[in-house]
């Protein structure tokens, strides 16, 4: 333990950009990021699973609204929505006065916002094509037990359509990390934002970004696991047998 | 006789020559415009700002006749060489890489860098414990950035955008408190476009050279080593009989 730490501290004194404040910088942004990230996931995957619902349904004012947000949200970038919510809200004349003020003074609810208003398109799509997806006997065969239509979306389809978008959600989850480097427009000091504070502070862009790269790296790497996790216990009767 | 007389004449009027010449020496200065408010053109097209006043009136203080040339910047230094003028004074930061080029005069002027505050605001005072809790807006990556870091980054909130346009668009909606910014660029943006709604607080701020560098000097070519020793013994006069104060309060006074 001493050799590790006379090793760590020999390190750091060989380089004048990873000082202790600079890696408190790196920590305070991955802090950040981590929940940012995780609290849009959460809050767009609970928006998303009534939307996907409803953009299946048969009534068209129900299903056209969901499907025009989701085109809108998945048509534009989303730095572009961060703007327009950060900066377009100001226009509204008066909005300082107003309690909505307590969130959009802040930089971080923006960023919020915007991220997942757009998590939730890409996930209502996700959950739409699983439940599209669902096998028709699958459907029929509840049916056949006299189930109604809240019971069969609940016990049957549900379930085999969120085991069915697990590998493709946890795509959005890795891109929805990444998309998060955006935040740092916004004077949000996430992982890109003091990767761009070290670069800026001692002209160092290579040592700035690549040890910022490592951190998505390793964010990632965790990310992946997690879901192959999931998957090899979700996904487990869809495995060819005997391997 | 006859030629003795001849050659003393001759050089009797060539010394006068000389004097004369030493008299009304012509100087030319390369300055490229604008950059306000240090150099710039007025509605009617004549040249003015801080170098021009200072230079027109260093170039009194030793008896020389001063002429402005107008030069883009990318060939500002080169022109120097090529004597298409004696001097530059165009808002020329010293440094070393420029130092190995070109000879430079003491400084003359910091550029300043100021906190602006909306008109209303209840900062009165830029310590670092009347900044506590608020949120103060830099262009990140700048000088202004490493010294608000530095200096108030226990006590406040510091916002670092990307350009001075976001910072502006922030500060009028309200999310920033106070900008720490480069003089000119503020008083363009914040002073003189929003007519009233901000004023400067805490004065102009240019000290440690630490984090506001060396200031800006006069160019010289290497071997007019004279001409600058002259240039920065007439500098010393204006700063000690008030003109330098004169001029430096035309162009960066603020009304408190």
């Amino acid at each position: 333990m001493e050799q590790l730490n006379g090793w760590f501290t020999e390190l750091l004194s060989g380089n004048a950009i990873f000082t202790a404040n600079t890696l408190n910088f790196y920590w305070n942004g991955l802090v950040t990021t981590v929940q940012l990230v995780f609290l849009c996931l959460l809050i767009g995957i609970f928006l998303a699973v009534p939307l996907a619902i409803g953009r299946g349904s048969k009534r068209p004012w129900i299903k056209w609204p969901i499907y025009a947000y989701t085109y809108v949200f998945r048509g534009t970038p989303l730095l572009i929505q961060l703007y327009l919510v950060y900066y377009g809200v100001v226009f509204f004349d008066g909005i300082q006065d107003t309690i909505f003020w307590v969130v959009f003074k802040q930089a971080f609810y923006p960023a919020l916002i915007a991220f997942t208003l757009n998590t939730a398109a890409y996930t209502t799509e996700i959950f739409h094509g699983a439940i599209k997806n669902t096998a028709k006997g699958e459907i029929e065969a509840a049916r056949a037990y006299g189930m109604s239509k809240p019971l069969m979306m609940r016990r049957i389809i549900l379930p085999s359509a969120f085991r069915r978008a697990l590998p493709a959600y946890g795509n959005e989850v890795i891109f929805m990390l990444h998309a998060s480097a955006v935040a740092s427009v916004v004077t949000i000091m996430d992982l890109t934002g003091a990767a761009y504070y070290v670069y800026a502070r001692f002209y160092a862009p290579f040592q700035a970004f690549i040890f910022v790269a490592l951190i998505y790296l390793c964010l990632t790497f965790s990310i992946m696991f997690v879901f192959r996790k999931l998957e090899k216990r979700l996904l487990a009767h869809l495995r060819p047998r005997g391997v | 006789m006859k030629k003795l007389l001849t050659s003393s004449l001759l050089g009797a009027a060539l010394i006068a020559g000389v004097a004369q010449a030493q008299d009304t020496e012509h100087l030319r200065f390369g300055v490229d415009v604008p950059y306000e408010p240090m150099e710039y053109r007025t509605p009617d097209g004549d040249l003015t700002g801080f170098d021009i006043d200072l230079g027109n009136a260093l170039c009194d203080q030793i008896n020389a006749e001063c002429e402005w040339v107008v030069q883009a910047w990318d060939g500002i230094i080169p022109g120097l060489l090529a004597r298409k003028y004696d001097a530059i004074m165009s808002s020329m930061t010293i440094n070393d890489e420029r130092r190995q080029t070109v000879l430079f005069s003491d400084p003359y002027i910091k550029p300043p860098s100021a906190f602006f505050i909306p008109a209303d605001s209840s900062i009165d005072t830029v310590y670092p414990e009347s900044l506590r809790g608020k949120t103060i807006g830099v262009q990140r990556g700048t000088l202004q950035d490493n010294y608000v870091t530095d200096m108030y980054g226990d006590d406040a909130k510091i916002s670092r955008y990307t350009t001075a346009d976001d910072l502006v668009l922030d500060m009028d909606a309200g999310r920033v408190d106070i900008a720490f910014l480069d003089f000119p660029v503020g008083k363009s943006t914040l002073l003189d476009s929003k007519d009233g709604s901000y004023k400067t607080v805490g004065g102009m701020i240019s000290e440690p050279e630490k984090y506001f560098g060396e200031g800006f000097g006069i160019a010289f070519r290497p071997r007019d080593k004279d001409l600058a020793e002259r240039f920065d013994k007439a500098l010393a006069t204006l700063k000690e009989n008030g003109t330098y104060d004169e001029i430096y309060d035309k162009y960066f006074k603020t009304q408190q």
